[in-house]
């Protein structure tokens, strides 16, 4: 293993959280963006390849070491560790909106879902999931409001460009959008 | 608005007792349940069985559904008007209901895939992932001195008219107290506090017999004395009160 493998493999076990491109390349000042990327894919190489129970995982705009996923039952059932607690539907509902339509306020949150969102929307910011990102235009200037980087690692997703596109969902709303074209 | 008590359907329905996120959530719920064409809904069948439902899962006093409700029997009442001659005119009353049906449908496929996105990662743990927190208590509310100033202000609007303290005179029976104190050390020679207080002894009682008690001592009539901290307060008859 190269000197600069074995150096991403320690940064990456200390932080336990996923840890930028840019993060990496601040461990070795002559390391190039490149050859960090070739040292991660030797240590991702290194884990696939030799059989061990964690992997290296690319999600929230960064790298992370996780456990493989045929380990989660036993290491839960032990109790060593806790599933994170899952969200309700209502605050899942509340995530997706946000998720497309940011920013976004809390009226067209709640024009969509039909009820009141302030608490599942402090949750949400509690948990630190999403966040004021901005203010609109409009009257009272209403808070809108985006994603942030623990989103993306609730669902392990590289960036927002992975989520499913609406168009295509099996509910499109695209017959609707025509209608209008087709008088 | 008189509710319905039961269902206008010759079909059997039954709602599960389960969490609904909303009223669409509800409303998508029994039109998926009778596999109903979500483009050609039977608002009167639909409207019936939701008033029946929210009925039935104690919603009613949830505004959101109650609106819901409202708009369901309105698009029923419009759908019951004569169409005009000229059907290329007529709207149905329900697109709009269609159209938000159709948008909180797509957010919950999207839904449904964020839930197993989050499953999958949920078994991927992080190094020492530190076990969720339980529920922290709400933050501590920031509010400005204004702001402070201004409910406290509410308050005090909301206070009846200044009522003036009334002292009512609750006259201490001290004589009483001795009284009793020494006819009780006339049967024995010691007496536990406690025991001259009786079952629910008022405030005055109990101040009535301390104030008599240390008097009765200050003249040498008891002694007082205690055998370990915290135990209780023994009287004793002192040898000069014989007489007494």
């Amino acid at each position: 293993m190269r000197a600069l493998t074995k150096l991403l493999e320690a940064a990456l076990f200390a932080a336990a959280r996923p840890v930028t491109l840019d993060e990496l390349l601040g461990l070795d000042p002559g390391a190039t963006e490149e050859e960090v990327r070739a040292a991660l894919g030797e240590l991702q190489g290194t884990y696939d390849a030799g059989g061990h129970g964690v992997e290296v995982v690319e999600l929230a705009e960064g790298f992370q070491i996780l456990t493989r996923r045929e380990c989660a039952e036993a290491i839960a059932q032990a109790q060593l560790v806790a599933r994170p607690r899952r969200l309700s539907v209502a605050a899942m509902e509340t995530l997706a909106l946000i998720a497309y339509r940011q920013p976004v306020g809390r009226g067209e949150i709640e024009e969509v879902r039909g009820v009141a969102v302030d608490g599942v929307l402090r949750l949400l910011q509690e948990r630190g999931l999403v966040d004021v990102v901005a203010r609109g235009e409009g009257l009272g200037r209403p808070l809108l409001y985006g994603t942030t980087p623990a989103f993306l690692e609730l669902l392990g997703l590289r960036d927002l460009k992975e989520l499913p596109r609406l168009e295509d969902l099996s509910v499109a709303l695209k017959p609707l959008a025509e209608e209008p074209a087709a008088e | 608005m008189t509710l319905p008590t039961a269902p206008v359907t010759d079909r059997p329905f039954l709602v599960q007792l389960e969490e609904f996120s909303g009223p669409l959530d509800l409303l998508l719920h029994l039109i998926r349940e009778q596999e109903i064409e979500i483009t050609d809904i039977p608002i009167g069948q639909i409207a019936d069985q939701f008033l029946a439902a929210i009925h039935a899962l104690k919603l009613n006093d949830a505004a959101e559904y109650l609106e819901m409700a409202a708009y369901l029997l309105r698009i029923k009442i419009l759908m019951l008007l004569p169409r005009p001659a000229d059907s290329e005119e007529w709207e149905d009353p329900r697109a709009e209901l269609v159209r938000r049906l159709l948008e909180y449908e797509q957010i919950r496929e999207v839904v449904d895939w964020m839930v197993r996105q989050a499953g999958d990662r949920a078994d991927r743990f992080p190094r020492g992932l530190v076990p969720e927190a339980p529920e922290l208590p709400p933050p501590p509310v920031v509010v400005s001195l204004e702001e402070l100033l201004k409910a406290a202000e509410r308050l005090v609007e909301l206070l009846p008219a200044r009522v003036v303290h009334r002292v009512v005179p609750r006259p201490l029976d001290t004589e009483g107290a001795a009284r009793r104190i020494r006819e009780a050390l006339r049967e024995r020679e010691q007496v536990e506090l406690g025991e001259l207080l009786g079952e629910r002894p008022s405030i005055t009682d109990v101040i009535s017999l301390l104030i008599a008690l240390l008097e009765l001592a200050r003249v040498g009539a008891v002694g007082l004395g205690q055998a370990d901290a915290f135990g209780p307060i023994l009287i004793t008859r002192a040898s000069t009160d014989q007489a007494a």
